[in-house]
């Protein structure tokens, strides 16, 4: 049996017992719960399986990690607005919002 | 004044994308805060209040030239095979938000990608993730339902998230 088809084979075996085990989720189903799970929203029962799939699953454990990570680069890189470095104000804005004042 | 407008022209900027066009949304939130002062309550402080006008502002300008239509991501979402188990390039590195903070290229690119998101899904992001409004107020400021911004907001991170690969694995990033 080449690598390939023994690839194949294995991700076969394991949608099987993913699909068909008690208290199990496939992958597709563990992206629908991702949110919810890290909003901490996700219901007891849900939970649990949640986290089963992510002790037998190497594929969604690295991607759940990843996707973490992600929305921390997103927070580093820019960080709330009012924090971030002020941009320069221009003379004419500020005039305009003068004279508004006036009017 | 000058203290709150530097700010509010980088957060209008950034629901813009679109420096002329944020400088023109600050100018009708800063006269419209002047004009409502007395409706502050000061249950809120007046940052905060500055921040929901200057997001309403800009959000309004984006409503008005119509680019909050919700174009397709798909192409960026993750994958699956015919049994429904994840297709994902194993990962033997992951790297950390801290190094990726002290590489300004990196950091440029990060932003970079969160900018290249169509409208629909990067202001869910900056608003939920970055700017830190909860889903009800984020529903609000973009008139959608809250399961609406839920969906957004995961197929966005899985989007960036499938974008900033190279940057996430430690490889190069231009």
């Amino acid at each position: 049996m080449s690598e390939q088809q023994s690839t194949g084979l294995m991700r076969r075996l394991k949608g099987l017992m993913l699909k068909h085990m008690h208290s199990m989720i496939t992958c597709r189903e563990f992206e629908e719960f991702v949110m919810d799970y890290l909003d901490g929203s996700l219901p007891g029962a849900q939970k649990k399986r949640f986290e089963w799939h992510l002790r037998v699953c190497r594929e969604c454990r690295e991607y759940l990690a990843a996707y973490e990570r992600t929305i921390d680069f997103g927070k580093t890189a820019l960080g709330p607005a009012d924090e971030s470095v002020p941009a320069d104000v221009p003379e004419d804005l500020v005039r305009a919002v003068l004279e508004s004042r006036k009017a | 004044m000058r203290d709150n407008a530097g700010w509010m022209l980088v957060l209008a900027e950034r629901v813009l994308n679109d420096a002329a066009l944020a400088e023109d949304v600050v100018q009708e939130a800063l006269i419209s805060a002047i004009n409502g002062l007395d409706r502050f309550e000061e249950k809120s402080s007046l940052k905060t209040w500055l921040h929901r006008i200057t997001v309403n502002a800009a959000l309004s300008k984006l409503r008005k030239q119509k680019r909050l239509a919700e174009h397709s991501i798909d192409e960026f979402l993750p994958e699956f095979d015919q049994y429904d188990c994840r297709i994902e390039q194993a990962w033997t590195h992951l790297a950390s938000a801290q190094d990726m903070a002290e590489d300004a290229e990196a950091r440029d690119h990060v932003m970079t990608c969160i900018r290249s998101l169509p409208d629909a899904f990067r202001l869910v992001l900056q608003l939920r993730d970055i700017e830190g409004y909860d889903t009800g107020e984020t529903a609000k400021l973009l008139e959608i339902s809250e399961a609406n911004v839920k969906v957004r907001l995961h197929r966005a991170r899985a989007a960036l998230k499938k974008i900033l690969e190279p940057v996430l694995r430690g490889e190069e990033h231009r």
